[in-house]
Parts: structure tokens; sequence; C-alpha cells
């Protein structure tokens, strides 16, 4: 069997040829593809730091096998700013100073973009956190990350509303 | 992480001749799999992938009442299904007690039932396990174990099965059913995981090549909904294991049980019901002292495998908890922290 996958990651179709099965998404998106904003902190599936979109859903890079997912959409936090304006979430994070030493950083955008994308949260401080409990923050920004978290969601919300009525 | 072939098959057929090869394993998500293979606690020779199968994806309301989960379905998935939700809103909070939206996301059904105990012992491949490595002894006796069994456990192993999914499921009697190379055949969950005894190694009654193909929920496991919660105590306030969980069903009527479902979680290697508990629940008036009764009963056998006697007055008290907040109702919504004992309770019971 071939062991080559074809992703598309940020909306560009990639097709990598792997020398081994073992590699994992993370490794796949940071080693193969110099795709480093994805970052590898525990690479166990504890601290979320390797949250990216597959197929529109938050998961852990690092306990996914790029061979099983040929064919799937990837979205990381290189592909969010579009034309050099900030995601709203990315804009928030600023916002809020939801961030110390940043490593966590991409995975909580990516894991919000995704909390956002549920629709089960909503602007409950509380509902939030547990949310995004899957992502840890060293430095203890979680309070901006609430925010930030919240302010986008009311952004996205009514840049989605505005869309609609136009 | 050890070298394996790697099989792709696309039929339930193809993935059943290709597993039953000794050393082989089952990939559906890879949460708790590829994490073992990192760590060198699991080396399988062989993985077998799910995730290019047809099908076993599909959550289907069955023409009796009861609900058929394909055993690829995505725990979000189910526990955000509403109709699953409103039959079975106590297996929704279990789910959604569990690990964290990203690990719900992909994990399955079948990895759920399947995945391997977090014992650190069972972990860490220099320590002595009889459950990874029969006849080398557990490191866990004498150890590290205040949040061990309680429950059903052996001189040989005192771990304990971490999921929260299986305890409703088993309180509400499910079906686990599998396909293999002798053919199909289906087994309550009770019966599903095996108690330790001599042979910790042997964790299911899987035979190799089995697969889980579905999960079924009989029509009467959905007479509960209307009072059913999942109450888990963890060390942190999310994405944790339980510490000792408990899943409770009620019926109520005229001021009376009519019936009852209890298991408990964290305290033995399978989910644990506790018939003798529904048992004595039946006729009874539901309130602190009938809840009491049925807690004690749930743990008469209990004991401590080690520095865990506190796990054992704790789990009587999460099930008096999991069966007043039953008797409450359950709620319209979930609460912002599913299972969580620090939600208030209606009327301001403590304790």
């Amino acid at each position: 069997m071939s062991l080559s996958v074809t992703l598309t990651i940020n909306r560009v179709p990639r097709t990598v040829e792997l020398d081994d099965p073992r590699v994992t998404l993370l490794d796949l998106l940071r080693e193969r593809l110099d795709l480093t904003g994805t970052k590898k902190g525990c690479d166990r599936g504890q601290c979320g730091a390797c949250t990216v979109l597959l197929n529109g859903r938050r998961v852990n890079a690092c306990l996914a096998l790029a061979i099983s997912h040929d064919g799937a959409e990837i979205l990381t936090i290189e592909g969010l700013a579009e034309s050099g304006v900030l995601h709203p979430v990315q804009a928030a994070f600023i916002a809020h100073d939801a961030l110390q030493c940043g490593f966590c950083t991409p995975g909580q955008i990516m894991s919000a973009i995704g909390l956002i994308g549920e629709g089960q949260a909503g602007d409950d401080p509380e509902r939030v956190r547990e949310g995004m409990s899957g992502n840890l923050c060293r430095c203890g920004a979680y309070r901006g990350i609430t925010e930030a978290v919240i302010e986008a969601t009311h952004d996205m919300t009514v840049t989605t509303t505005r869309e609609e009525a136009a | 992480m050890n070298r394996f072939d790697y099989v792709r098959p696309h039929t339930v057929a193809e993935a059943i001749a290709a597993a039953a090869m000794p050393g082989s394993a089952y990939l559906a998500a890879g949460t708790n799999l590829l994490d073992l293979m990192k760590i060198g606690a699991a080396r399988p020779a062989r993985l077998v992938d799910l995730n290019y199968l047809s099908g076993l994806d599909a959550i289907e309301q069955l023409p009796d009442g009861g609900v058929r989960i394909g055993a690829r379905v995505r725990n979000a998935d189910l526990a955000h299904d509403a109709a699953f939700r409103r039959q079975f809103p106590a297996v929704c909070e279990a789910l959604l007690s569990g690990a964290s939206a990203q690990l719900r996301n992909v994990a399955t059904v079948g990895g759920n039932l399947l995945q391997r105990t977090r014992c650190a012992y069972f972990q860490d491949t220099a320590s002595a396990c009889n459950r990874r490595a029969p006849g080398s002894g557990c490191d866990a006796r004498g150890g590290e174990n205040r949040l061990h069994a309680v429950l059903g456990w052996s001189e040989g192993c005192i771990a304990t099965h971490p999921s929260d999914f299986c305890v409703p499921l088993v309180a509400l009697g499910a079906v686990v059913e599998i396909e293999g190379p002798a053919g199909a055949r289906a087994i309550p969950l009770q019966d599903f995981h095996l108690l330790p005894g001599e042979t910790p190694e042997r964790e299911s009654v899987l035979t190799p090549g089995e697969l889980v193909v579905a999960v079924r929920l009989p029509p009467e496991a959905a007479g509960f909904a209307a009072q059913s919660r999942y109450v888990k105590l963890r060390e942190r306030t999310s994405y944790a294991f339980a510490v000792v969980s408990a899943a409770a069903g009620l019926r109520i009527e005229n001021g009376r049980i009519t019936e009852a479902r209890l298991a408990l979680g964290g305290v033995a290697a399978k989910p644990w019901r506790a018939e003798a508990a529904e048992a004595a629940l039946a006729g009874a008036a539901p309130g602190a002292a009938a809840f009491r009764h049925a807690a004690e009963l749930a743990l008469a056998g209990a004991r401590p495998s080690g520095d865990n006697a506190f796990k054992i007055e704790l789990a009587q008290r999460i099930a008096i908890r999991a069966l007043t907040l039953a008797a409450a109702g359950t709620p319209d919504r979930l609460p912002a922290l599913p299972a969580s004992p620090f939600a208030p309770i209606p009327g301001g019971l403590h304790g």
C-alpha cells in the first residue's frame, strides 16, 4: 500500500509521501511541511497546544496518525489571517492580553474557534471555561482567554447576523 | 513507538480478517492507543485502521423504542444528538464530563469501552504490571494507590476502568454488539469487561479479531429519562478522570420508586452496577434514608486495596448525590459543568 496522504491544509491541497505510518498529524505539519505554528507540548493529548481543526472540528494533532486522515481538511493557526487581517479570535486574544509566553496560544485560538463553531457555550464564562479545559496555559492567562473567547463569540455572531441580513 | 504493519480495510469483514492475526489492534480515533504506543505500554504488531470503513457511524432509533449506536460514532456527536439526549440524558452528561472537547470530537463509542486503565504502573514500562506483562507482579500494590479499586480487585491487579460513558450505559442495561471470525454475538455491557482475578491481562470477553460494532440501549432504558443523572468527583474541576462517579436513574409513581438504576465508576476494573441497591430502592419512598441505605448496599463488598479506604465512603456519598439529583429531576439543560458535584442541588442540600 502507498503511504501517501493528500490533505487540504489551510485551503491548499498537499500530497505527502510518508516513509513511515507512525507519523502523527502534528509531526507531519511541523516536521514535513514546516508549519510550526502548531505546537508540540505534551505530545500525549493532555495540554491542547497542538489543537487544529480537522474537517472543521478541533482535535489534538498529536494523537492522530496522518495516514488515517487521507482527504481531510486541516486548518492551522497559519491559515487564519487572510490578506493580513487577523481572525476575530486572534484580535480578541491581543485585545484581552490572553497570553504571556505564547506557547499555548495557537492551540488556544484554534480550540476557541472550534468552541465557537460548536455553539454550546455562548457567552457564559463557566461554559467557556469548561469548553476550553482541554487547553492548558502554564502562564495562567485563563482570565484573559475567557474574556477573549466571549468577545470573539459576540463579534463573530454579530458578523454572521449582518451577513445573513445583507 | 514500535514499528507496525498498517492495514486499511474498507469493510467490517476485511477488518475482522485482518485483525485475526495475533498481535493486531484495531485503530479508531487512537486517542488512547496511540498514547499508549508512544510510551511503549502497547506494542501492536499490526494496526487495523477503522477510519476508512463505511458504516458503524449511525445513531439509529429502533422500531422497538431502543437505540443502536454505531461503534464509530464520536463521543461529541452522540452527546449533542438532540433525540438521544432527550432519551438518555445521563449518558450525555457522562460523555460531556469525560476528557476534553478535542478528544470527544474524535474518540469513538467502541474505543471508549475498550480504553485501558490509567493506572500509572500499567503505563510505566519500568514497573511490574500483571495487566501489561502477565506474571510480572503489581507495583501498584504498596505503591501510589489512593485512586485504585475498592471493588472486585485481586491480589494480581487493583486497577480501575476509567470510562464515564460506560457507567450510565451499564446502569441502563446496554448491550454490546460484536462481530468476529466466528460470527456475530451480543453481550450485556455488564458482562463485557472482566474483573482481574488471576488473569488481569484479559480485560474483556473479546477474542482475537472480534470487533465491537455497536452498543444498543433497550427500550425500557428511556423510561428513566425524566429522572437520571451522572455525578463525577475529580481531583480538578474539569478534564480529569473520576476518583469516583455514579449514574442513577429513577422511575417514581405516587411518591414511590417503582424502578431504580445505579452504577458506580472509578471503583473497579469494570463499570459497577449495584443491583442490590436497585432492588432495595424499588418500592421505597425517595429520600435520604432510602438513598443512604442503597449506597451502603452498593459498597457492601468494598475493601481498600491500598491507601484508598476513603473512596468507599466517598463513593457512597456520590451515589447518594446522584440518586438525590435524579429524584429532583433531569434538568432541561445540562449544567455548565456536567456531572460536577459542585453544582448546587435544588433545596440547598449539601454533601
